[in-house]
């Protein structure tokens, strides 16, 4: 069909090196992700230099091996679409320049992605039927957002954290019991073991913001308990901690979800990001949406943690609506969701 | 054989068009903005100017290092990208040999200088008998004061070029013992007519890359692999102590 829309796209802004081809928006005909994880594993966490380094290294490989996959050549390409923010900005800059050139090189218009943009399509991937307006929760290691998406391409932010994202927490408090980088799938294993409402961690509200979370005071939360079983000599239980915590995280982001769809009077919720793989959050969200009437969306777990396919969903709705990049597109490291 | 050559290795960027022994095309700016806005809008400039096919080009020369590590990842991924798009094959040009290459002809000792931070410098030696560059030694990260030394008991004539100049002038001018002068500005900093220049005399070695292949070369570990690297070594060294 020589109608079809074929997107290539190329993500690049933290530690996973992507690339994918998506064809008129929705099927995703090669999805392919070089991880780092285990690299900077060593260091504890992502460290923005080596991440840029292994960006360069993996990136044409990348590109080439998704276009290989989709059986498709960069000439049947209808455009390029890259992130450009938010994210690490030296690991941004990589699939930008990248991109850019591509682009260039090729004679194809390039779309300028919003990473969180492109979490949030990532629901569109597997839910043929989902189309805005919906709510839309957006959590990974490095955003907590509550979206109401009118459109495509429309976005109202009601919620975000005030100081850590959900998943930095995981991580956090990951490494405070022993359980190392990445935290989230750790956690989530640990936590299977222990028993959810064993401690009482604090749900916190943030007095000027109904729909804004803030992380840091749970995790101090936990680490304060921590060090109070140590000084009394108690035994801690790292599995009690790793389920007790998981709950705490996972309660406010459903109230907050659920009361902003009601109070929006949306019917229709879908989470997206690296923590929205975490099972337990899943079904707490699946559930308590059954109660209300709302129906509930949620992308597989490849989908959820950082990849290609996503930006070039989120590019085709773009390169659709009529948005193209210059060739001096720049990295944004903080680039806000609905700026350009 | 045509070269496009791209250089975003330091302060300046730089692209040009060599074809054997024309120079079509060189764009250099030496201004603040990012090398991530300038240097593709700048190809296309040169592009269109000299009505290049960018088809016709058969080998991409990139400043692959030393230098600041963004701009030289923005420089490789610019090339790589071009590479992957064209189906071109890529150069790769030692960033202080592509400055050097700027004064081919001299007689003195060449001695780029780049601002390395820390203390250190990158720089090397080179040296020409007419068109033809030898290194003499190559580009490392050194302590301004070393090279200093090296170049003085080598008892020649030397010519200073570099962004590294602005930065250590009075020391070299303080150490120094042997005849010297600093480039103008015309050849004291990066010019990818350089590169592409030099990258024809590697084409024609048989000195290329695939552009899936090609990294840039830091020569310096992260901040986060020396530490490690040190910590390691601490380890290792009390455990010795120990046993």
């Amino acid at each position: 069909m020589c109608n079809d829309i074929n997107i290539l796209a190329i993500e690049s802004s933290c530690d996973e090196t992507a690339a994918a081809v998506i064809r008129n928006g929705r099927e995703v005909r090669s999805n392919i992700i070089s991880s780092q994880i285990a690299l900077h594993t060593l260091y504890g966490g992502v460290v923005p230099e080596i991440a840029s380094r292994k960006h360069i290294e993996r990136i044409n490989q990348t590109i080439e091996e998704a276009l290989e996959e989709a059986g498709a050549t960069l000439e049947e390409m209808d455009a390029i679409a890259v992130t450009y923010g938010p994210g690490l900005v030296g690991a941004l800059l990589v699939g930008v320049a990248e991109a850019k050139a591509i682009a260039y090189g090729a004679k194809k218009p390039l779309v300028g992605v919003h990473h969180i943009e492109g979490h949030i399509s990532a629901n569109y991937i597997e839910n043929k039927d989902l189309e805005p307006p919906f709510m839309c929760l957006v959590v990974s290691g490095g955003h907590t957002h509550l979206v109401n998406v009118k459109d495509y391409g429309t976005y109202e932010i009601l919620g975000k954290t005030r100081d850590d994202a959900a998943g930095e927490a995981f991580d956090k408090v990951a490494r405070a019991i022993g359980l190392g980088y990445p935290g989230g799938p750790k956690i989530e294993k640990k936590a299977k073991e222990g028993d959810p409402f064993a401690i009482s961690f604090p749900r916190a509200k943030v007095a000027d913001g109904p729909y804004d979370f803030s992380f840091s005071g749970l995790k101090s939360a936990v680490l304060n308990y921590i060090n109070g079983c140590k000084m009394k000599n108690e035994e801690i239980n790292d599995a009690n901690i790793a389920a007790s915590f998981q709950q705490a995280v996972s309660d406010v982001l459903v109230e907050h979800g659920i009361r902003a769809a009601k109070e929006h009077n949306v019917k229709k919720f879908a989470i997206a990001g690296g923590v929205a793989a975490n099972a337990t959050l899943r079904e707490a969200l699946k559930s308590a949406c059954e109660k209300e009437g709302i129906r509930f969306y949620h992308p597989s777990p490849i989908f959820c943690t950082d990849n290609a396919a996503m930006i070039g969903v989120a590019g085709y709705y773009e390169y659709l609506a009529g948005t193209r990049s210059g060739w001096d597109l720049n990295a944004i490291p903080n680039l806000k969701l609905g700026e350009r | 054989m045509k070269i496009l050559g791209l250089d975003s290795s330091g302060l300046v960027a730089s692209v040009a068009v060599v074809e054997d022994d024309n120079l079509l095309a060189e764009y250099t700016i030496n201004y603040k903005k990012t090398h991530s806005q300038t240097l593709l809008p700048m190809l296309d400039e040169v592009a269109k100017m000299i009505e290049l096919d960018l088809n016709t080009v058969d080998y991409i020369a990139v400043a692959m290092g030393p230098g600041s590590f963004t701009g030289l990842r923005i420089g490789s991924a610019t090339a790589k990208g071009l590479g992957l798009a064209l189906k071109k094959e890529l150069i790769s040009i030692p960033t202080v040999d592509g400055l050097a290459y700027n004064m081919v002809g001299s007689r003195e000792l060449i001695c780029p200088i780049m601002d390395a931070r820390r203390n250190q410098v990158y720089t090397g030696l080179y040296e020409f008998c007419k068109d033809q560059m030898t290194v003499v030694k190559e580009q490392s990260p050194m302590d301004i004061l070393e090279i200093i030394r090296e170049i003085n008991e080598m008892n020649r004539d030397v010519v200073f070029l570099g962004d590294g100049v602005k930065v250590y002038k009075e020391i070299i001018e303080k150490e120094i013992k042997v005849p010297y002068y600093f480039a103008p500005a015309n050849m004291n900093k990066q010019r990818a007519a350089s590169v592409a220049s030099l990258g024809l005399c590697y084409a024609k070695e048989g000195k290329v890359e695939s552009a899936a292949m090609h990294r840039p070369e830091y020569l310096r570990m992260t901040q986060a692999e020396r530490e490690r690297k040190e910590r390691l070594k601490a380890q290792h060294d009390s455990e010795n102590a120990t046993l």
